[in-house]
């Protein structure tokens, strides 16, 4: 990246909010997202959510909640509607500005990964952040592309013969990255201050940046309202979630815990995790060595 | 001078859209729509049109892109046909909904299954629901003409209704013409540039595209409503504009040929008009009273027009290239609806033909015309035909 980009710090962070008077659940971690994203990208923007969770607590006629343009995307259209903003923005000769969507796992692992992949092609100067709480959340906790291993949700229910989700996340940030894109990120509410210097990063890169943050959903995941911020900093810490960037066509991992947190207390806090045997835990332990081992053999260098 | 030119329907639609000067192209290609998109990306690269040329990955997002174009106040253009259009589907009514007025080509094209590239007009007249004002085209002029005048139509601050101009696949898209190709001043002056209040503003930040509880949500159905049944007049007004500043005047919603005395008349959509036109004027010099009424636009749909020729004849045919599977043909269901107006409904007869490019002939068409003559003295006329159908179908 050949720009400097200046560090976001909780003093230089802005007080100006844009997002506020939603009807989003008490510790919705989508709607920290959207805010703290908003915060570095500010007032000359464009914002798109696709009709999910975002759109639907955010623009109840006649209460708009979005403090800077905004506007509902189809559910597979988020990429490819940013795209068409940014093109007719420079058409228009309208100058700086940002272009920016947010989209949960489902509509953009899923439902939405086409559109995305078009919009990489062809380097539009967009940023997608993908809000993961790894379900569809809005239509009442149904499992996506992204809903980890062992997970209940309303259509993998855990049972006597399954654990719930049966297979593991997709690997959304590798599929971008694939694409060679300009800039991508992983990140978490968690960790909101590598979040929002990766949306400052995302923002000066000149091309698609997309950046993928675990967001918590107390709602969907059967946890206290008070630790949708601790668990997502818990997800990283137990190696479950990986802060990495992927820049100038390579791969950085940002936080390598030297021991990893306990995944057992990560996954009892919350009720999707609750019905796991102690041989499907060591299953979800098995997938994040390889996980590990995989990262630390292809993206680590010396 | 305007310039004449021999070109297909695909290169006179990309003319046109050349002089309208949009800000944004997205499109994605399918037979038989390819040519017009890839002349226009010629435009752009020799630089004799400056546009952006989205290369979308599929024609959901060709709709989707174009949505977020519009909605920034940008002069958008898309085109497509058959699976493309279904596939778009969505977006349709998403754009109508959205009151963006994007201007489409549709190369009609039938719809699988089973799979066949040539025409018919399934794939339009299957989302006449989805709020886009929808033009049929008789010849490689008139779409070039429509596209001038389609922007000037969807963009008026009194519609902001999407356009889709409807060109038969092959037919129309492939056949080279004779043009008129007008000039650049002249488009100028008739179409300005794109202004609108429906759109993302920097200075004046706004919220679109949202939801709405059910206290709200009829009221925007029947402002969509109410903008389509302006768009009427505007067409209209539109027409004359045009027909004074170029000196070519399509009469309107419908054009009527030779229905002064006529007993009978066939109502057509599309390229099939013009074979019909000679058929009428064949017969006429047999002495018989036959006349033509092609409809040019189906939503809004011209019920007035339509009731106002039905009531002067005694048999009123529809020629269908389509069908409503357990119905009959989609233009038939309208021509009844309309004819209830009167109070007292002509003889009515619906020929089902040219399916997935079957050729509709003269003779087909003269046939077509004698049964409604028949229907005429009062004899009973089967209500639903297939042109020419190849399959007995034992009932």
């Amino acid at each position: 990246m050949n720009k400097t980009v200046e560090k976001v710090t909780a003093r230089t962070m802005p007080d100006k909010e844009y997002f506020f008077g939603h009807k989003a659940c008490a510790g919705c971690g989508g709607a920290l997202a959207v805010r703290l994203a908003m915060k570095v990208l500010g007032d000359r923007s464009y914002g798109v959510l696709p009709a999910g969770c975002m759109a639907a607590v955010g623009f109840i006629y006649p209460q708009m909640a979005f403090n800077m343009n905004a506007m509902i995307s189809t559910f597979p259209g988020t990429a490819s509607m940013l795209s068409g903003m940014a093109v007719g923005a420079r058409a228009l000769g309208l100058g700086e500005l940002n272009v920016v969507g947010f989209a949960g796992d489902g509509g953009t692992a899923d439902i939405g990964l086409q559109a995305l992949s078009g919009a990489i092609d062809r380097n539009d100067d967009i940023v997608y952040i993908c809000y993961d709480n790894e379900a569809y959340m809005n239509t009442g906790i149904q499992k996506s592309g992204l809903t980890p291993y062992g997970t209940r949700t309303t259509t993998t229910p855990a049972g006597k013969n399954l654990p719930g989700s049966i297979r593991p996340k997709k690997r959304l940030f590798e599929i971008v990255a694939a694409h060679g894109i300009a800039y991508a990120a992983t990140a978490s509410i968690g960790y909101p201050q590598d979040f929002m210097n990766k949306v400052a990063k995302a923002k000066a890169c000149g091309g698609t940046s997309f950046i993928h943050v675990y967001a918590s959903c107390p709602t969907g995941w059967g946890s206290a309202t008070e630790t949708a911020v601790s668990i997502a900093k818990d997800v990283v810490d137990t190696g479950l979630w990986v802060l990495a960037e992927y820049e100038d066509g390579q791969f950085i991992v940002n936080k390598q815990p030297k021991s990893f947190a306990s995944i057992p207390d990560y996954l009892g806090q919350q009720g999707r995790f609750r019905h796991l045997t102690e041989e499907n835990i060591a299953e979800i332990t098995r997938q994040r060595d390889a996980n590990w081992a995989r990262i630390r053999r292809d993206w680590i260098r010396d | 001078m305007s310039e004449k030119m021999f070109v297909s329907g695909n290169d006179a639609v990309a003319l046109g859209v050349r002089l309208c000067r949009p800000h944004v192209i997205a499109a994605y290609p399918i037979t038989p729509q390819t040519i017009a998109v890839e002349r226009l990306s010629n435009f752009v690269e020799d630089g004799s049109l400056e546009s952006e040329f989205m290369h979308v990955e599929s024609e959901h997002s060709a709709m989707s892109a174009s949505m977020g174009a519009s909605a920034i106040g940008a002069r958008t253009f898309t085109a497509t046909s058959s699976q493309g259009l279904l596939y778009m589907a969505e977006g349709l009514f998403y754009a109508a909904g959205g009151r963006l007025p994007i201007v489409m080509m549709n190369a009609n094209r039938s719809l699988a299954l089973p799979w066949s590239i040539y025409g018919d007009l399934s794939d339009s007249l299957a989302v006449l629901n989805s709020g886009w004002i929808q033009v049929y085209v008789e010849d490689a002029q008139e779409a070039l003409d429509m596209v001038i005048q389609g922007f000037k139509i969807a963009e008026h601050a009194e519609v902001l209704c999407p356009l889709m101009i409807n060109l038969d696949g092959f037919v129309l898209t492939h056949t080279y013409e004779l043009i008129e190709l007008p000039e650049q001043d002249a488009v100028d002056a008739f179409l300005p540039p794109f202004e609108t209040a429906n759109k993302m503003d920097l200075n004046r930040p706004v919220n679109m595209g949202m939801s709405t509880t059910p206290a709200d949500n009829l009221e925007y159905k029947a402002q969509q409503h109410r903008a389509m049944m302006r768009s009427k007049s505007i067409a209209q007004t539109v027409n004359d504009d045009f027909a004074a500043a170029f000196g070519r005047d399509y009469g309107g919603m419908v054009e009527g040929y030779r229905l002064g005395d006529a007993e009978v008349a066939l109502v057509t959509v599309g390229s099939i008009t013009g074979t019909t036109r000679l058929v009428v004027d064949a017969l006429r010099e047999a002495g018989l009273a036959v006349g033509l009424l092609k409809l040019r636009y189906m939503r809004p749909f011209p019920e007035e027009a339509v009731a106002s020729v039905a009531q002067n004849v005694k048999a009123l045919g529809v020629i269908d290239k389509d069908i409503s599977f357990g119905h009959e043909g989609t233009i038939f269901t309208h021509v009844n609806s309309a004819v209830t107006l009167n109070g007292k409904a002509p003889a009515l007869v619906n020929f089902i033909g040219g399916m997935g490019g079957r050729d509709i002939s003269k003779e087909d068409i003269e046939q077509m015309f004698h049964c409604l003559l028949d229907a005429a003295k009062g004899n009973a006329q089967e209500r639903v035909q297939f042109v020419g159908l190849g399959v007995e179908i034992d009932e």
